[in-house]
């Protein structure tokens, strides 16, 4: 026992030198096998193991279980978890961390590229590994995220992630993963004349849903037999006609996501998600019928309406999973998308006290999330045969709290748990008290 | 019916000629006429109370001479009968802008630097106070508008701009089509108007809003005063402000809360406005009351909306839907409350509207004597003029309406409106009645022709040949009626035309089918008229008037809350005292206070709430907050000390409600970080339900707002804002140091009892090197942090708060030894250059180093979580959980000088506590019921209780609704409010008319 604390002693202690760089260095490749016993292991799936093994080799979990059942000395090294808890790497999807870096400052900010119709702009290329912002994600258990454009009615084409890269080919987990389209506003703000100041419906919304309409069956049309003269916006989304992409469509109240999914099924689509969903919960026998899932936009948000109950928000998750649908959590709808996706573990919290249980919970930020993006073989729960992409805890990380992640591993490498931020933290602690 | 307005030239020319008795005349040889005109056998109002059965009225050069039962008439009059038909004083609107020419719009554009200084020189120092206009200056009368109010029954109307916040002086004008402006302006100067909003067409910045528009308007009435006593200059503003500072004062508030804004600010200097309400008086009719305001009230109802489509229903609010239910009952309620008011047509485009919503505020239980007070008497005593108009008392101007029968009867047809003694001809009370049945005879053949309608100049017709109907067209003009229509069987039309003597319709000239000359008789048949069996039968559905709640929204009580003795039993209680956190504790508390603290406490009149397995904290106090406010940022100037967030504190905002949801009991309402000197504060309890003035703390001790950084050099504004003084840090240090200055020997000046122009500036920041007032400082970056605290050491005070503070962490020492405390944000950063080293370990350096430290919210959705964001502060930098939680508790009380009575569990303190369903700094732990005052203000199940309460009011309206489109009523599209969540960077013009 003394020698599984010396080690992790002995991790500490190297963490921490490594704060005097101001960039994280990625870590190395994972090289000796290790094993994680004692901690309450939250699965991901809806299960919990209290007094858990988790190991993990070449970057891929090799064996879940109780504490008991475990052949320690298969490992190189062993991490008492006693005490505390042990989660699945958690994922942000439908994120543009990377895509910006200051919110204010416009030579910052690559998320959102000019025109309506933009399927062929990829995500991937510009994002950012190096970004300050997505380095404080790492200390609150955020590994992994879709990276999606922004804007226009089709932004572009989203990759998936994960945080511990030299660079994006590094990073990437999953290329051009899904298409990002904005359902036209049914209501818009009205600036002049007698209704300036109200939100009154939208006059072009038809001729908004007619851009989409047209653009998809000629994109389906150009799939079944194509030109000589490529077409790249049709190629980017030929995908979404054989199930090898997913449509993702930002969509909050009832009338955009009942007209989202007739749109997907007319137009040949083999999987959509809605994101957003404000008003799912309207529709959820719809959105059941066609096995939508939702990507329920944050949850710390207002009410939609004056009437609204205030805590509406809230209780979404636990709405839309008692009506048996497929819900995932995102940090994206509202200010500061970025910088708040490190409390993606507290939205999850949020819907534990609003009615979910605990590993419900837990899997709305890593299983069903990695089912929604497509990608629950690979991530998403600890799960023999899965990447090891998951962290320690001394507490509840889903509470802010408790949230003190300790050791977080990426496909199995120890990450720096550092940040520009712990760095300046620790150079003012140690100018006021020596240490 | 199409209203035809017919002027009757004959009369008109009589007292044109009297008017300009000195005038030349070219085109013709001078002809003048002075003799009498009679109106006998009428019902006369001679006021609303003074009314004459069969009555005289008599009438001479435009003035009434008599009006009585029985009126000597001279030899030279000209009687009309008027046959039983009824005479009322014609009406007056005091809130016009008829004749007024429209000022262009301001031309803003996003793309032209906006314009600081006044443009106009020899006035005040503010394009938007124009007290020097007239009104008259600029009057000129057109026929087009003057036709619509004519047909609405007005005779006289007070007119002016509808803009500026010193609007100038009013002109009172009959709607004389006949005369000039010489007759018809009864007085050039009868009013001085005032409103909230900016003049249109000045392109000035300040006041941008509502507070800056109270506080320039403060200021102009002090300059005025002092300005009469030291006038060492001239001011063409001010001294039109002076010289018209006898006239009555009209008020342009246009909604409840800037009604009672409006009678504050006129309290202040002595006088009383007359307030041009927003028809939504009703919803606070006692705070209403008690302003003991005359009030012009606008009668345009909100229509219905169109609720067909519930997807498009679901947008709407019921506060919307509420107002269209019960603002008719808006007169009525004020009647009730012997409020004087009168009406205005403001906010109508037709006649039509114009009398249905009069009718519709009758049938919502408005007395019809006080209906035509509000009409008549009233706005003529408003402004003194009641010897001149308003009734039809010997020497007032002939102003009068001739109707058909009572005015506010439906039926009723208003047939002439008469101003100044012409006659405006609004529906011909000459026309011959024919409706009936008749027997037409033609060519030998005898068909039956029934004329029936409302109207007895449009009588519809069907005509049956035997028993066939027939296609008949029948038109009744000018005193003939003509008719076409083909006979069975014929391709071609029979035409008639016929006169309509009062004998009936005579023998007609007619055309037959085939071309021959004919000759048609009607004989009027004896039997009754058929009542017209086609016309839609109305439904007189009762009136159901939904109870008004507090506020008149979601949510709002439908009884106000009362403070009770409330003893929570066997709770987790968390004193923020040396005691810590003590388990399976009583607390009792009582007349809105802490009273006892113990184990087994009992209090037989107490509420008992059993808190086990609960958690009692004191209420969170959110130092930095924007909610229920009405504006947010008055950046017209680089410095707003004037201005007063106390002005513009909105309860009714529904983020008070759910900011309360959120455990949250005192907010300090911030001005935003427009400028280096912002304004004034305001600190509330959140008191749902309750009167502005009811929700700021009294005797509060005095904060101001002040900002640094990228928002006060305005860098994120746009490539245009680069003409306002300060662009750089090294600039916002000089505003500071040019204004505490000058404050300083304004100061000497006082102290030493030499007589200074009140400059409400001034002394605030006055107050503020005297220590009486406090500085909550918007801070990013060390450099002006320091900065800020070096200006006020010079000036021997110190700052009081740095808010945001986000590089605090960076020069804590200095913080600590200067004396500052800090409010800042949990993790918020990289949204702008200045917060790129911003960190979440901030609150935790800060408060290790013994500063005190508080986190705020700055926004609606974080001040509901703010027990959340505290908590943050133990994963960030390891805070204990007791100094986490007095993170937005104790430590803003502190900051706010009110740990005195707020922030921890003392006996004597306020009963402002939150029972929480778990450890209060766990994500898991919500708001069970939150206390202020001892009066529960929130309560988690009554909540949702409210909520299925609410379901059922709008489902009631919803179907109201539908009915009202069913019945013809007019309806309008759904909209959702465009609800505005300030932070400090919002910066938007207010206009009171967007309300």
């Amino acid at each position: 026992m003394k020698l599984y604390l010396i080690k992790s002693i002995f991790a500490v202690v190297i963490l921490f030198s490594l704060s005097v760089f101001s960039q994280q260095t990625p870590a190395d490749k994972q090289s000796q096998s290790i094993l994680i016993i004692g901690a309450t292991a939250h699965i991901g799936n809806g299960t919990v193991i209290n007094n858990s093994a988790i190991g993990f080799d070449k970057g891929k979990i090799n064996f879940v279980g109780d504490a008991a059942s475990v052949n320690k000395t298969n490992y190189n090294t062993v991490i008492d978890g006693t005490g505390k808890d042990l989660y699945p790497g958690f994922i942000a999807p439908n994120s543009s961390l990377g895509l910006a870096e200051i919110d204010a400052v416009r030579a910052t900010l690559d998320f959102e590229e000019r025109g309506e119709l933009n399927p062929n702009v990829r995500s991937l290329i510009a994002f950012n590994t190096e970004s300050k912002v997505i380095e404080s994600m790492r200390p609150n258990g955020v590994l992994m995220a879709q990276i999606a454009p922004r804007g226009g009615l089709i932004s572009g084409s989203s990759s998936i992630v994960q945080f511990d890269a030299w660079n994006w080919e590094d990073a990437v987990l999953k290329v051009d993963d899904g298409i990002h389209i904005n359902w036209p506003a049914t209501d818009r703000r009205s600036f002049r004349g007698p209704d300036a100041g109200k939100i009154m419906p939208n006059k072009d919304y038809k001729t908004d849903i007619k851009q989409l309409d047209d653009f998809l069956n000629n994109a389906y049309a150009y799939s079944q037999l194509k030109a000589e003269e490529k077409n790249l916006k049709y190629e980017a989304v030929i995908g979404l006609f054989d199930g090898s992409k997913k449509l993702f469509i930002n969509a909050d109240n009832a009338q955009q996501i009942s007209e989202s999914v007739a749109f997907a099924l007319n137009h040949h689509i083999q999987k959509m998600v809605i994101i957003g969903g404000e008003e799912a919960y309207k529709v959820t026998s719809l959105l059941k019928q066609n096995n939508v899932p939702v990507l329920l936009k944050r949850l710390h948000s207002l009410p939609n309406n004056e009437d609204e109950d205030v805590d509406l928000p809230y209780r979404l998750p636990k709405i839309l999973t008692d009506a048996g649908l497929l819900v995932g959590l995102q940090a994206a709808g509202g200010g500061m998308e970025r910088m708040n996706t490190r409390n993606l573990p507290f939205y999850a919290g949020t819907a534990i006290a609003y009615g979910l249980t605990y590993e419900q919970g837990v899997a709305l930020i890593t299983l069903n999330n990695a089912k929604i993006l497509g990608m629950n073989d690979r991530i998403g729960s600890l799960e023999l045969g899965k990447d090891a992409t998951l962290f320690v805890s001394v507490g509840d990380a889903l509470d802010m709290k408790t949230n003190q992640v300790e050791q977080a591993f990426i496909q199995g490498r120890n990450i720096s748990l550092d940040s520009h931020q712990k760095a300046l933290y620790n150079r003012y602690m140690k100018k006021y008290h020596g240490k | 019916m199409k209203k035809i307005l017919i002027f009757l030239c004959v009369l008109s020319i009589l007292s044109n000629l009297k008017a300009q008795e000195y005038f030349p005349t070219n085109s013709e040889i001078k002809s003048t006429s002075h003799h009498y005109t009679a109106f006998t056998n009428a019902k006369i109002y001679v006021t609303p109370t003074l009314i004459i059965n069969n009555g005289t009225l008599l009438i001479k050069d435009g003035r009434v001479i008599g009006a009585a039962a029985d009126v000597k008439l001279p030899k030279n009059t000209t009687i009309i009968n008027l046959n039983g038909k009824f005479i009322y004083p014609s009406f007056i609107d005091l809130y016009s802008d008829f004749g007024i020419k429209k000022p262009s719009s301001d031309g803003f554009s996003p793309f032209r630097s906006p314009q600081y200084d006044s443009t106009r020189d020899g006035y005040y120092w503010n394009d938007h106070v124009l007290p020097e206009k007239n009104a008259f200056d600029d009057f000129e009368y057109q026929s087009k508008d003057a036709k619509v109010l004519i047909e609405s029954g007005f005779g006289v109307v007070l007119s002016n701009q509808k803009n500026a916040i010193a609007r100038g002086s009013a002109v009172l004008v009959a709607l004389n089509e006949f005369d000039n402006n010489h007759q018809r302006v009864i007085s050039k100067k009868a009013s001085q108007n005032f409103g909230f909003t900016r003049a249109a067409g000045s392109k000035q910045s300040y006041p941008s809003s509502l507070m800056g528009m109270i506080a320039l308007m403060r200021q102009m009435f002090y300059d005025a005063s002092w300005y009469k006593t030291h006038k060492n200059m001239n001011d063409i503003t001010l001294e039109a402000l002076i010289a018209n500072e006898m006239l009555p004062k009209i008020f342009d508030a246009n909604s409840k809360f800037n009604d009672l804004r409006a009678s504050s600010l006129a309290k202040e200097f002595n006088f009383n406005f007359i307030i041009k309400g927003g028809g939504d008086e009703y919803e606070r009719i006692d705070a209403i009351k008690n302003t003991n305001s005359r009030y012009i009230l606008p009668l345009n109802f909100p229509d219905a909306f169109d609720v067909s489509n519930p997807i498009n229903a679901a947008k709407i609010t019921l506060s919307e839907m509420l107002r269209w239910n019960q603002a008719p009952g808006n007169p009525a309620t004020l009647a009730k409350n012997n409020l004087l008011f009168s009406f205005t047509f403001d906010g109508l485009k037709d006649a039509k509207t114009f009398r249905a919503n009069l009718l519709k505020a009758i049938e919502y239980g408005l007395d019809k004597t006080k209906a035509l007070e509000a009409l008549t008497t009233a706005p003529a005593t408003f402004i003194g003029q009641q010897t001149q108009i308003g009734s039809l008392n010997n020497g007032s101007w002939a102003n009068f309406l001739i109707t058909s029968g009572d005015i506010f009867d439906k039926n009723t047809v208003l047939y002439e409106n008469w101003t100044q003694g012409n006659a405006n001809v609004v529906n011909d009370k000459n026309i011959i009645p024919i409706n009936g049945n008749y027997t037409l005879t033609l060519d030998n053949t005898n068909y039956s022709l029934s004329l029936s309608g409302d109207k007895a100049d449009t009588p519809s017709a069907v005509l049956k040949q035997d028993t066939t109907k027939i296609d008949a067209k029948l038109v009744y003009k000018n005193g003939w009626i003509s008719l076409n229509f083909k006979p069975l069987k014929q391709a071609n039309f029979n035409r008639i035309s016929a006169m309509v003597t009062t004998d009936g319709i005579q023998k007609g000239i007619a055309t037959l089918y085939n071309g021959e000359a004919s000759t048609a008789s009607f004989i009027k048949l004896n039997n009754t008229e058929n009542k017209s069996d086609n016309k839609k039968e109305e439904k007189d559905v009762a009136l159901n008037i939904l109870p008004l709640s507090f506020p008149n929204m979601a949510f709002g009580f439908t009884e106000k809350p009362v403070q009770q003795s409330i003893l929570v039993k066997n709770v987790t209680l968390w004193t923020n005292e040396k005691d810590g956190i003590l388990k399976n504790t009583d607390v009792l508390l009582k007349n809105g206070k802490i009273a006892k603290i113990g184990k087994n406490l009992s209090d037989t009149n107490a509420l008992v709430i059993d808190g086990a397995g609960k958690h009692l904290t004191n209420g969170i106090i959110d130092e930095h907050s924007h909610i229920a406010l009405e504006s947010v940022n008055e950046g017209g100037h680089n410095s707003s000390a004037e201005a007063r967030m106390q002005d513009v504190v909105n309860p009714e905002d529904i983020s008070l409600y759910r900011t309360l949801a959120g455990g949250v009991t005192t907010s300090q309402l911030l001005h935003g970080s427009a400028n280096p000197i912002g304004a004034q504060s305001a600190i509330i309890k959140l008191k749902w339900g309750s009167l502005p003035e009811e929700v700021i703390i009294k005797n509060q001790p005095k904060f101001i707002k002040f900002a640094l950084g990228e928002n006060v050099k305005q860098s994120n504004w746009g490539n245009s804002e680069n003409v306002r003084f300060p662009q750089t840090r090294m600039g916002v240090e000089q505003v500071y140091m040019d204004y505490f200055t000058r404050a300083k020997e304004y100061d000497d000046l006082k102290k030493k009892g030499i007589p200074v122009r009140k400059d409400l500036e001034l002394e605030t920041l006055v107050e503020i090197i005297n220590s009486q007032r406090f500085i909550t400082c918007h801070s990013y970056v060390q450099t002006e942090i320091n900065m800020l605290m070096k200006v006020a050491e010079k000036f021997n005070f110190r700052v009081n708060t740095f808010t945001h503070i986000l590089e605090g962490y960076k020069v804590a020492d200095k913080m600590k030894a200067h004396g500052v405390g800090a409010s800042t944000f949990a993790d918020w950063w990289a949204f702008k250059y200045e917060v790129n080293d911003a960190i979440p370990y901030n609150a935790s350096i800060m408060n290790s180093l013994g500063i005190t430290v508080a986190i705020n919210s700055d926004d609606a959705e974080m001040s509901r979580r703010l027990n959340q964001e505290a908590s943050k502060s133990m994963k960030y930098g390891n805070m204990s959980e007791e100094d986490a939680w007095k993170l937005v508790t104790l430590n803003p009380a502190k900051l706010l000088h009110l740990d005195n009575q707020l922030g921890s569990f003392k006996i004597g303190k306020d009963a402002d506590v939150v029972l929480w369903s778990a450890n209060p700094l766990s994500i898991y732990a919500h708001a069970e019921k939150v206390i202020i005052d001892g009066i529960i203000y929130f309560d988690y199940d009554k909540d949702k209780q409210m909520v299925k309460a609410d379901e059922k009011r709008r489902n009631t309206l919803i179907n109201m609704m539908l009915d009202a489109k069913n019945n013809g009523d007019k309806t309008r599209i759904p909209f959702k409010k465009d609800k505005i969540y300030f932070t400090c960077e919002t910066v938007s013009d207010y206009n009171s008319n967007n309300n």
